[in-house]
């Protein structure tokens, strides 16, 4: 309840700043609605909604699957821990702009490097979080599975997915904050639709009610899968959450 | 077939950079269905032994043959899933085990009505019991129980120890129980093994015919037996003092 007065003030507060620095620096609500009324007629919000989903959700799997993996193989491996954390330090610590660049430097401008240059942005982000993870995985219960001799595919399951699943689900709601941020940056540097690029081009007419007109549902849509997807998503990974005496 | 345990060298390294010696040219034989209990003070080894005996701890020099098949293990702590119920970590250790079976299992070490129990639930009482539940659900050849009782109040430990007095029993099964208490020993085994300080030697054996059943009654004279091992301090309580 609180949060829906928090946005209805949010809109009252945009829209007696619209009034007051007029429709050049920022268009009044209504205006952006039917800005955004218009591009959905001819289509083009949906098919650029569309095209940076698409890419938010593969470059957004891509680095969860591959930083996950990675991250839980140094939490495992000190050795290997070692000789790979200078490298994700380097990598954490990279401006996304340089990654974005050097992606399509070396791929070329086309789908392939802009979906590198994204899963790498969040890549080091998932590695440490998930290390962090198989850091904290209990050896006693580990020990108890070797006693007991729990095939390789029920320790996974039973014992060691359950205690790195917290961590996972925190890696996807933090990551995908990152992702659709690094997305329309990849977007606006090398990709010929998507929200980005239709940014690009309402930047160079100063259109603000263009660039609203996409910014607005698409941070809406955002703000929707954190509510009803991840939350709910992070909560159910939680054994403590569901059933802790 | 018996188990042969042989452990020539055993040892920690310490955070100091020293070494501390568990165990030196150790050697023990536990006949096939044998109940066998470790006594000992604390930290003798006697945790060490039951790791080595079931392959957590392969950083030493000897072998234990064979190496053991379905194996049943209580450490000390009850190590319970925490995110699955009683009854499936029950299930998730033996997995062949029927509902009848499960149910049966439950019964007998008092768990009725607690199988949908997550641990966290559970009180460290009811946490052993289930422990020990899971280690008979694999009907294992040898099972290996680490301080079974540690931490309960005395009703609650002579209540469980009763418990699995009679479990241990009914089936045919070799076991090692590693105790510092006497009367667990007395109770439960068919053989006392009497150890002593690390590097832990055997200061010697005791055997015990008398079925388990009858054995409270007769409790201070199998005390007593063991005297020429053990000093049972004037209270008449568990703790005991080495003999020097």
């Amino acid at each position: 309840m609180t949060r829906l007065i928090s946005i209805v003030l949010f809109l009252a507060l945009w829209q007696i700043g619209a009034r007051f620095l007029g429709p050049h620096y920022l268009p009044a609500p209504a205006a952006v609605i039917e800005t955004m009324i218009a591009e959905a007629r001819s289509g083009a919000l949906a098919f650029n909604l569309g095209v940076t989903l698409a890419r938010v959700f593969a470059g957004f799997s891509l680095a969860m699957v591959a930083g996950s993996a990675l991250g839980v193989a140094l939490g495992r491996l000190p050795w290997l821990d070692r000789l790979v954390d200078p490298w994700v330090v380097i990598l954490l610590n990279t401006p996304a702009l340089v990654i974005i660049m050097f992606a399509y430097v070396w791929g070329g401008l086309n789908e392939v490097s802009a979906l590198m240059a994204i899963a790498l942005n969040k890549l080091p982000n998932a590695v440490v979080t998930l290390r962090e993870g198989a850091r904290a995985l209990d050896p006693a219960l580990d020990e108890m599975a070797q006693a007991f001799a729990f095939p390789r595919w029920r320790r996974w399951r039973h014992v060691v997915a359950p205690q790195l699943a917290p961590f996972f689900a925190a890696a996807a709601r933090g990551g995908l904050a990152l992702v659709w941020k690094i997305v329309l940056v990849v977007e606006l540097l090398g990709r010929p639709n998507g929200v980005g690029f239709k940014m690009n081009e309402a930047f160079q007419l100063f259109d603000l009610r263009l660039l609203l007109a996409y910014a607005a549902p698409f941070v809406a849509l955002m703000m929707l899968a954190e509510t009803f997807v991840l939350r709910p998503a992070e909560k159910a990974a939680n054994w403590r959450l569901r059933h802790d005496a | 077939m018996t188990l042969e345990i042989a452990i020539s060298r055993k040892a920690y390294r310490l955070a100091n950079g020293r070494e501390r010696l568990v165990f030196e040219d150790f050697a023990l034989e536990v006949a096939n269905g044998a109940i066998v209990a470790l006594l000992g003070p604390s930290g003798c080894g006697k945790s060490s032994l039951l790791r080595i005996v079931a392959g957590l701890d392969r950083a030493f020099s000897g072998a234990v043959t064979p190496a053991p098949r379905r194996l049943g293990m209580v450490f000390q702590e009850p190590r319970l899933l925490p995110w699955r119920n009683v009854a499936d970590n029950l299930r998730l250790a033996a997995p062949r085990l029927d509902e009848s079976k499960l149910a049966e299992l439950l019964a007998a070490f008092e768990l009725e009505g607690h199988g949908g129990d997550y641990p966290g639930q559970l009180s460290l009482g009811l946490a052993r019991r289930a422990a020990l539940a899971r280690a008979f659900a694999i009907e294992p050849e040898l099972l290996l129980l680490d301080e079974p009782f540690a931490s309960l109040d005395r009703a609650l430990h002579q209540r469980l120890r009763a418990l699995l007095s009679e479990r241990i029993g009914a089936r045919k099964m070799t076991a090692l129980i590693a105790t510092h208490d006497l009367d667990d020993a007395l109770l439960l085994a068919d053989e006392i093994i009497f150890l002593d300080h690390a590097p832990a030697r055997i200061r010697g054996a005791l055997s015990i015919a008398e079925p388990r059943g009858t054995r409270d009654e007769i409790l201070t004279k199998l005390r007593a037996s063991a005297e020429i091992y053990y000093m049972i301090d004037a209270g008449g309580n568990d703790s005991l003092e080495a003999a020097s």
